[in-house]
């Protein structure tokens, strides 16, 4: 098993800038966020999310993985670096067209609309009527299995199924890339397990590329292609571990307590231990 | 009695019957008692009727005195709620302005604040002289009063929306006024709810007080007037007769805002919600 674990620059050494692959969904060069307030949330991030895979980023509070996630979706600018697309047209407000989903920490929903219309909302904004949209929208629902729920507010349904709503919101326009901000944290453990589950699935049947932040170990290990361990003060990759694909593990009820994903964890814990203990880079 | 109760405690959630039946006895009750603590105490003591005229001295006057209160009301029904009206338009008019631009906000919230922080009566006199119809005038006292919580109420609701709904807006390329008119009014609709509310009760008040201070007199004047009218003649039982008349109008305007609040805000909003544990 560990010789699929290929980690990647513990001593935090800087990356070799690399030209852009063309199979690259999205690709950070020397990404730096600094706040108005001085502090320096990212530094010099570089990294090339691939077309298929399962991104995590990991790390402790305040290491920038948000703020990271946030810069991908065009919600902030960075202060130095870049963000291309090299596999995308950009629109004219400078962001690819159509092709980023984003899931909130939380649901998100508009409280004054039922789960139809909240999930109709992208379509909404692009333009698209109710009665043309209805079939994407329902189908959205029908992926995350609240297809009987499109009437409901989102103050009758539980935690999980205002997620999945969330979700169902995130996946209507058909993105390419699906970015999650710790979805799950404020869920209890059984129902996470079962939206991880979900996830997974979506994103294999649908081709996805997911990024998605956490700071559970177990859920990077269970979920992730590759995961990039971050650091803080400042935010920084420290290492950048690519693991075996995840497909089908949502199938596989004893996954869970195999010995695969327990040696998965061990060795995502040791290198989340080695990044928080490794000395800051020159970049701050 | 017996059989009331018996509904309902049949009912599927007995607690439910009870407790909305009390909610209409208890106050009706308490009511009935006060008027008739009233009426003994105006007869025992055989206290004339122009101190403390006893309630059904005041029914009576109310009945007989239909023809000059009932056209008086009209007047301040209309002015009360063309005020309210133009100051729900205005207020949420320029609350959209002022959250729409950090300059308009610098530029005019002072003058809203001047306007709130003056009291009216002293405003008054002025806008008598510049406004030739007294009604007019008077409608205009009432606008301001009742436009400033309206216009408070609705900035802060503008400016309260969830700043990741107002990211996911933006994530999806949403125009300012997509984004006006899909989210920040409808997040606002609580607050706005709570100006109606304010501003219903305030603009009544000002229509009155108002009034006294033009001095309005004669036919086409409302209830104030009557009010002043019966105080100098002596005529006790007409001025509580106005009196009840403006309360009612007081009541009515409350529970009105109080139903189209709950009508807009029952799906989905806590105010409009009964907590279940």
């Amino acid at each position: 098993m560990k010789q699929a674990v290929s980690s990647g620059n513990p001593d935090g050494a800087e990356p070799a800038p690399v030209a852009a692959s063309p199979r690259s969904v999205v690709s950070l060069r020397d990404v730096t966020k600094r706040f108005s307030n001085g502090t320096l949330a990212l530094s010099r991030m570089t990294m090339d999310i691939r077309k298929g895979e399962f991104v995590s980023l990991l790390g402790p509070s305040g290491c920038g993985k948000s703020t990271a996630l946030r810069i991908i979706a065009g919600l902030g600018r960075p202060s130095q670096g870049m963000v291309d697309w090299p596999a995308s047209r950009i629109g004219r407000d400078g962001r690819p067209d159509a092709d980023i989903g984003f899931v909130f920490q939380e649901p998100t929903l508009m409280p004054w609309k039922p789960v139809f219309d909240n999930a109709f909302l992208p379509l909404r904004l692009k333009g698209m009527g109710k009665g043309e949209a209805r079939d994407r929208v329902m189908a959205a629902l029908e992926t995350v299995g609240l297809k009987d729920f499109a009437k409901a507010y989102p103050r009758e349904l539980s935690g999980g199924m205002r997620m999945r709503v969330s979700i169902a919101r995130a996946l209507v326009t058909d993105p390419k890339l699906l970015l999650m901000d710790e979805p799950f944290g404020a869920l209890d453990e059984i129902t996470r397990q079962k939206l991880n589950d979900d996830v997974l699935r979506l994103w294999s049947e649908k081709d996805l590329t997911v990024v998605f932040v956490t700071h559970s170990v177990f859920e990077a290990a269970y979920l992730s292609s590759r995961i990039a361990v971050m650091g803080a003060r400042p935010g920084r990759v420290v290492a950048d571990m690519m693991l075996p694909r995840p497909e089908g593990r949502e199938k596989d009820e004893g996954f869970r307590v195999s010995e695969t994903y327990g040696d998965l964890c061990r060795s995502v814990s040791q290198a989340l231990v080695s990044a928080m203990y490794a000395p800051a880079g020159e970049g701050a | 009695m017996e059989a009331v109760l018996d509904s309902a405690s049949s009912d599927e959630t007995p607690g439910l019957g009870r407790s909305r039946l009390l909610k209409v006895a208890v106050p009706a009750i308490m009511l009935g008692l006060t008027l008739l603590a009233w009426e003994v105490y105006v007869r025992v003591n055989a206290v004339p009727p122009y101190i403390l005229p006893a309630p059904s001295l005041v029914a009576q006057t109310l009945v007989k005195d239909w023809g000059t209160l009932y056209p008086a009301l009209l007047v301040t029904l209309r002015i009360t709620f063309s005020a309210l009206i133009l100051a729900l338009i205005g207020g949420t008019v320029l609350a959209v302005l002022l959250v729409q631009s950090k300059w308009v906000e610098l530029a005019l919230y002072p003058y809203a604040v001047i306007l709130q922080v003056t009291p009216i009566v002293a405003i008054a006199p002025l806008i008598l002289v510049y406004v030739s119809s007294t009604q007019a005038a008077i409608m205009i006292c009432a606008f301001l009063v009742a436009f400033f919580p309206i216009l408070s109420n609705m900035v802060q609701g503008l400016k309260s929306v969830d700043h990741n709904l107002l990211n996911l807006y933006d994530l999806y390329g949403a125009s300012r006024w997509q984004q006006l008119r899909l989210l920040k009014l409808p997040a606002a609709l609580p607050y706005f709810m709570t100006g109606l509310k304010i501003g219903g009760g305030l603009s009544l008040i000002a229509a009155v007080v108002a009034e006294f201070a033009a001095g309005s007199a004669g036919a086409g004047s409302g209830l104030a007037f009557r009010l002043l009218e019966a105080q100098y003649r002596l005529n006790i039982p007409r001025l509580f007769a106005a009196l009840v008349l403006l309360s009612a109008t007081g009541v009515a305007i409350f529970a009105l805002t109080s139903v189209v609040a709950w009508l807009s805000l029952r799906r989905w909003h806590e105010s409009a919600l009964a907590r279940e544990n």
